[in-house]
C-alpha cells in the first residue's frame, strides 16, 4: 500500500463525513484560537502593566507630612499635617547632596472658568523643576519664572484637556486671563500632551500654579502638602533619601527617640512590590495558559470520542474487506494530521485575527489601552498542544480497533 | 471430484461471553470444502450460520479447533496474512450489507481494490463499474448507500465480494432481501460463478435455493445436523426464463 493511495482513502473518507471533519476541525480551530487569544491578553496586560510602572521614573521620591500611620494609630496629631514647611524646603535646597531636582507641592480644589466655558480639577501648586520630575513640556508659551513664584504672580500652566474644555478650538489661550476660583489668572503656558494611562486616567485633566500663589491666595497656608523629589540618578535614591531624611530631622530637633513626623515614599521601596506583582502576573498568566489548553484539549478530545463508535464499524468493514492493520493506522494518522493541522492553521488565523481586532478596537475606540499581542511562543504552544491532542486522539481509538478482529470491530457499540 | 480442499475445519467451537453466560454459538463443527463446490448452509435462526460464516471468512477466530484454508492452519497466520488473504481470495456478502456510510455504490464496491496497490485506479474503477453492472445496478453507479433500497444494498455488497475475483464467495442471506425474479438474477450469477471455478458457501433460510448448489451442510444448535450432496442440481437460468417478466 503506497502513500498516495492511503492519501486518497483517507481524503475520501474526509470528503464522505464532512460534517463530522468540520465538527473536528472546530473543535480544533476553536482550541487554538482562544488559546491564542486568552494569552495574548495575559502577555498584553503583564507589558502593560510594567509599562505603567517603569513609566514613572524610580529615582523620584515624595517628602509627605506626618508620620506612618500605623506607628501613631490614632493619635494623629493636627500639627502632623504642617510638618513640612518653607524652611524645611529651604534646608533642602540648601544641604541636599544628591538631588535633582525638588518641587514643593500644594493642592486646591480648582474651578476654572473663561467666559462661558467652565471646568473643575485639582488645582496644584508647583514650582518649575515640576516639570523634569514628571518628565512633562511645555508646547506653547513658557514655564513660570522664578521671579513670577517670588512674587506670587497670578499665572498659570493649562493641560491639553482643560485647553479644550475652557477655549473654543482656533482662540490661543496665552495671555488669556481666566477665572481660578473667582481670581483673574494669565495663563502662560499649556503642557504638552501625555494622553491617558493604560487604565483610562486622563494626564491632561491638569492645571499648574506657583505654589506660592495657590499658598497665598487660595489656600492660605502657609506650610507644604508634600515636597516632590528627583535624585540625581536612579542609583542615588536611596542616598538621597537618607540624605534628606538627616536634613529634616536636624531641622525638626527630632531625637531617636521621638516619633518621625514625616515620612518619605521611594519608588525604589515600590520596586520589590513591582516584583511580586510581575511574579502573580506571570502565575497569572500560567494559569491562563494551562486552563485555556485543558479546555481546548478536553473539546477536541469529546469530538474525537464521539465518532469512534462510528469510526470503528467502519475500520471493521475496511478490515474485513483487506486492510492491514498498518493501512488502517495510516490512513487514521493521515486523517487526522490533515483535519488538526488544517484545523490549527485555521485557529491560528483567527485567534490572531480576533486579538489584533480586540488591540485596534481598544487603542482606537476605548480609553482602555492595553497592549494585547500575539507572542510567537503563544502561538506555538497553542498550535503545537491542540494539533497533537488533535491528531492523538484522531489516532488513537484507530489503534485500538485495528487490533481487534474485524467482526468485534463491526460489532462495536 | 477429486478437487483439492480448500477449507477443513475440525472441531470448530466459539463460545461468546455475555456478562455471566457462555453462550455455545458453535458446538464442535467438522467437515471439508473442495475446491468448486457450491455449499448452501442451512438451518434455524440463531443455529450458528452466520458464526461458521465469519469463522471460514476469517473475520472472527474460533476460541477452539482447527481451521486450514488451502492447507494453512488459519490460527498460524499473522494478523496482515489474514488481511492479504481477506483482500485477494474471499469475497464476504454480510447478512447486514455493512457499506460505507455516505459513500456512492461504485466507490463502496471499489473499496477492496483500494487495499490492493497492484491495481490502479482506473482499472480498479473498470472492475467496480462491471461488477456493479453484474449485479444489475449499472444505472445506480453514483447513488449514496443511504438512497438506495435494502435489496440495492444487498447488490451492492454482493458486487464488492464479486470485485476482487475471489476463490472463495462467502454469502450470508445475500439473496434475503430481494424478490424472487432479482434472487434467481443472483442465483444465476452465483451459478455462473461456480462453473468458472470459485467455491461458493451460501448461507440461506430458503429450501428452494438449496437445490441449486452441489451441497448441502445443515446445522443445528451449533452443530453440523446434516451434510448432503446434491445429486439433482437445477439451472437458475432455466427458473428465471420460466418467471413472468412483469414482475420487478
Ligand atoms: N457477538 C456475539 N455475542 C454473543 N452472542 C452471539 C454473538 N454472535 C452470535 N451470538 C449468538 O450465537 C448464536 C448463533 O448466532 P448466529 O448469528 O450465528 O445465528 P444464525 O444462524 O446466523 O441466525 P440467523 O439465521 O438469524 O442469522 C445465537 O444464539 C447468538 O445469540
Ligand atoms: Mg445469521
Amino acid at each position: 500500500m503506497n502513500i498516495l493511495s492511503l492519501f486518497r482513502i483517507a481524503l475520501k473518507a474526509i470528503g464522505a463525513n464532512k460534517m463530522r471533519s468540520f465538527l473536528t476541525m472546530l473543535g480544533i480551530i476553536i482550541g487554538v484560537s482562544s488559546v491564542i487569544i486568552m494569552l495574548a491578553l495575559g502577555t498584553g496586560s503583564k507589558a502593560t502593566i510594567m509599562q505603567e510602572i517603569a513609566d514613572v521614573d524610580p529615582g523620584t521620591f515624595m517628602i509627605i507630612p506626618g508620620p506612618d500611620y500605623e506607628e501613631v494609630g490614632g493619635n494623629w496629631l493636627p500639627e502632623y499635617n504642617q510638618a513640612i514647611t518653607q524652611a524645611d524646603y529651604q534646608s533642602i535646597l540648601e544641604k541636599n547632596k544628591y538631588l535633582k531636582a525638588v518641587c514643593p507641592m500644594v493642592y486646591s480644589s480648582g474651578q476654572y472658568i473663561n467666559g462661558k466655558n467652565n471646568h473643575s480639577c485639582t488645582l496644584q501648586g508647583v514650582n518649575n523643576e515640576f516639570l523634569v520630575i514628571n518628565g512633562l513640556s511645555i508646547t506653547e508659551g513658557d514655564m513660570f519664572t522664578e521671579n513670577e513664584i517670588k512674587g506670587s504672580a497670578k499665572v498659570c500652566i493649562l493641560g491639553k484637556t482643560v485647553v479644550d474644555k475652557l477655549f473654543s478650538k482656533d482662540a490661543d489661550p496665552i495671555g488669556t486671563v481666566i477665572r481660578i476660583n473667582n481670581i483673574p489668572v494669565r495663563v502662560v503656558g499649556v503642557l504638552k500632551s501625555k494622553g491617558r494611562t493604560a487604565f483610562g486616567q486622563d494626564q491632561d485633566d491638569i492645571v499648574l500654579m506657583p505654589y506660592t500663589t495657590v499658598m497665598k491666595r487660595m489656600t492660605s497656608q502657609n506650610y507644604f502638602d508634600m515636597i516632590y523629589a528627583a535624585a540625581t540618578s536612579k542609583a542615588m535614591t536611596s542616598l538621597a533619601v537618607d540624605d534628606v531624611t538627616e536634613i529634616l530631622r536636624t531641622n525638626h530637633k527630632l531625637k531617636d527617640t521621638d516619633i518621625q513626623d514625616f515620612r518619605i515614599n521611594s519608588l525604589e521601596e515600590a520596586t520589590s512590590m513591582v516584583d511580586k506583582v510581575m511574579n502573580i502576573l506571570t502565575l497569572l498568566l500560567s494559569c491562563i495558559a494551562g486552563i485555556s489548553l485543558l479546555v481546548g484539549g478536553i473539546g477536541i478530545m469529546n469530538i474525537m470520542y464521539v465518532s469512534v463508535t462510528e469510526r470503528t464499524r467502519e475500520i471493521g468493514l475496511r478490515m474485513s474487506v483487506g486492510a492491514r492493520t498498518v493501512d488502517i493506522m495510516s490512513q487514521f494518522l493521515i486523517e487526522a494530521i490533515m483535519i488538526s493541522v488544517t484545523g490549527g492553521l485555521i485557529g491560528v488565523l483567527i485567534g490572531g485575527g480576533i486579538a489584533y481586532l480586540a488591540r485596534f478596537i481598544m487603542m482606537n475606540y476605548t480609553d482602555y489601552h492595553i497592549l494585547i499581542s500575539v507572542e510567537p511562543w503563544s502561538v506555538l504552544l497553542a498550535f503545537m498542544v491542540c494539533t497533537v491532542t488533535g491528531i492523538f486522539f484522531g489516532w488513537y481509538p484507530a489503534k485500538k480497533a485495528a487490533n481487534l478482529d474485524p467482526i468485534e470491530a463491526l460489532r462495536y457499540e | 471430484m477429486a478437487q483439492k480442499p480448500v477449507i477443513e475445519l475440525e472441531g470448530i467451537r466459539r463460545d461468546f461471553v455475555v456478562g455471566e453466560e457462555t453462550v455455545h454459538a458453535l458446538r464442535g463443527v467438522s467437515f471439508t470444502i473442495r475446491e468448486g463446490e457450491f455449499v448452501t448452509i442451512m438451518g434455524t435462526s440463531g443455529s450458528g450460520k452466520s458464526t461458521l460464516l465469519n469463522i471460514l471468512g476469517c473475520l472472527d477466530t474460533p476460541t477452539s479447533g482447527e481451521y486450514r484454508l488451502d492447507g494453512t492452519p488459519v490460527r498460524s497466520m499473522s494478523k496482515n496474512q489474514r488481511a492479504v488473504l481477506r483482500n485477494r481470495k474471499i469475497g464476504f456478502v454480510f447478512q447486514s450489507y455493512n457499506l460505507l456510510a455516505k459513500t456512492t455504490a461504485v466507490e463502496n464496491v471499489e473499496l477492496p481494490l483500494m487495499y490492493n496497490s497492484a491495481i490502479g485506479a482506473r482499472e480498479r474503477r473498470e472492475r467496480a463499474v462491471t461488477a456493479l453492472q453484474r449485479v444489475g445496478l449499472g444505472d445506480r453507479l453514483n447513488h449514496k448507500s443511504n438512497q438506495m433500497s435494502g435489496g440495492q444494498m444487498q447488490r451492492v455488497a454482493i458486487a464488492r465480494a464479486l470485485v476482487n475475483d475471489p476463490a472463495v464467495i462467502l454469502a450470508d442471506e445475500a439473496t434475503g432481501n430481494l424478490d424472487t425474479r432479482t434472487s434467481f438474477e443472483i442465483l444465476v450469477l452465483f451459478q455462473k460463478l461456480h462453473a468458472e471455478g470459485r467455491t461458493i458457501i451460501f448461507v440461506t433460510h430458503n429450501p428452494e435455493i438449496a437445490q441449486y448448489s452441489t451441497r448441502t451442510i445443515t446445522l443445528s444448535d451449533g452443530k453440523l445436523r446434516d451434510d448432503r450432496v446434491n445429486d439433482h442440481i437445477l439451472d437458475a437460468a432455466e427458473k428465471l426464463a420460466s418467471l413472468p417478466v412483469e414482475e420487478d
